[in-house]
């Protein structure tokens, strides 16, 4: 394999481990009954955002609102609602806007789709970029010949190597 | 004069590629543009009219005529209190009451409605508060906070009176003074045809 190769196989091989890791299932951990701690509210509550902050996370949120909010996480932990539900009653009552992580639909995927694309963009452009700094451009041996050949290149050669000496 | 055989061979940024910066990066701008533009539009003003079909879901108990939602333009013909408010909203407390007591006044009537859209809040905490101020009237959670939207609410408490065709006549942003306050506006609003 060609030292070029390699590097676009490496390159390659790194895309693919990043985008299998973007796409994994999140575990999913439910409350086994009794009163879910506060560890167990704010794993779910750092995942949404206050409806009515801007940019905090529910779980660091100081509002009395969002402690109403961890209260509603807890009871519906208690009552044994899993994640997945939790967060489908946040999105119906509040809006998709209440999730760190918009869905992986419609114009959402924007967000999830142009950034790797940029940085794809950006390796190209510099990994190009960086070839052409390393390896110099092929000399046309061909085109020197036929300059060598010509009489006046030949005097003009001469003149410079007496004025050097 | 001969040019240097390797400028000819130097790699550039591809054509399809440059397209695809340029694209993204007008696309971006359109997309802040827009952005921008909706944060300044402010709430919706008076001469705007309501989409007809916007639903609000009423909690239980606070039904509209026994249904459990109501379609904007089913009230048409009415005038129309929608009044946003939450249970955490501090400023919403002072005009509650107030809301109620004008409420009684028109309930017979049957030519005005009183609707309370609970912004972002939890059903349990609603429920004192509605209970609290013994408020009787139509209420319920904006769902997705869709109306919120639609009537571009900065904030709560927030007050918008429609007349009997869906037309905004009336907007408060804050909380109400008192009972009298809010009869004024509705029945000035009642002598419009």
């Amino acid at each position: 394999m060609t030292k070029r190769g390699f590097s676009i196989a490496v390159l390659l091989a790194i895309l693919l481990l990043g985008v299998l890791a973007f796409f994994q299932p999140r575990q999913v951990t439910l409350a086994q009954g009794g009163t879910p701690t506060d560890d167990e509210v704010n794993r779910i509550a750092r995942q949404l955002y206050c409806p009515v902050c801007e940019n905090t996370p529910l779980d660091v949120c100081p509002t009395e609102a969002c402690r109403q909010w961890r209260e509603l996480i807890r009871q519906m932990l208690a009552e044994g609602k899993s994640e997945a539900e939790i967060k489908q009653y946040f999105v119906e009552y509040y809006g998709a806007r209440v999730l760190s992580e918009p869905p992986r639909q419609g114009f959402n995927w924007i967000v999830y789709v142009l950034p790797p694309l940029m940085i794809l963009a950006g390796v190209v452009l510099l990994f190009r970029t960086l070839r052409s700094w390393v390896k110099p451009a092929a000399v046309d041996e061909q085109e020197v010949e036929q300059l060598s050949a010509d009489p006046l290149v030949r005097k003009l050669e001469e003149d410079l190597r007496r004025r050097e000496k | 004069m001969t040019e240097h055989p390797a400028s000819a061979s130097r790699p550039g940024v591809p054509l399809w590629a440059q397209i695809m910066i340029w694209s993204g990066l007008l696309g971006l701008l359109i997309m802040i543009g827009i952005g921008l533009a909706r944060a300044q539009q402010g709430t919706i003003q008076r001469g705007d009219r309501v989409p007809g079909n916007l639903t609000l879901s009423l909690y239980q108990g606070y039904e509209y005529n026994g249904q459990s939602q109501v379609r904007f333009d089913a009230l048409r013909g009415k005038v129309v209190l929608v009044n946003f408010w939450a249970s955490w909203c501090k400023p919403c407390e002072q005009e509650a009451a107030e809301l109620q007591q004008a409420w009684e006044s028109y309930q017979s009537s049957g030519q005005v409605v009183f609707l309370g859209v609970d912004y972002v809040d939890t059903e349990p905490e609603a429920r004192i508060y509605l209970k609290k101020f013994n408020i009787t009237f139509p209420n319920g959670p904006d769902l997705g906070t869709r109306l919120a939207q639609r009537f571009r609410i900065k904030g709560v408490p927030e007050t918008y009176i429609l007349d009997r065709n869906g037309v905004v006549q009336y907007v408060k942003v804050g909380p109400f003074q008192s009972a009298q306050e809010i009869q004024m506006i509705i029945d000035q609003i009642l002598l419009r045809p």
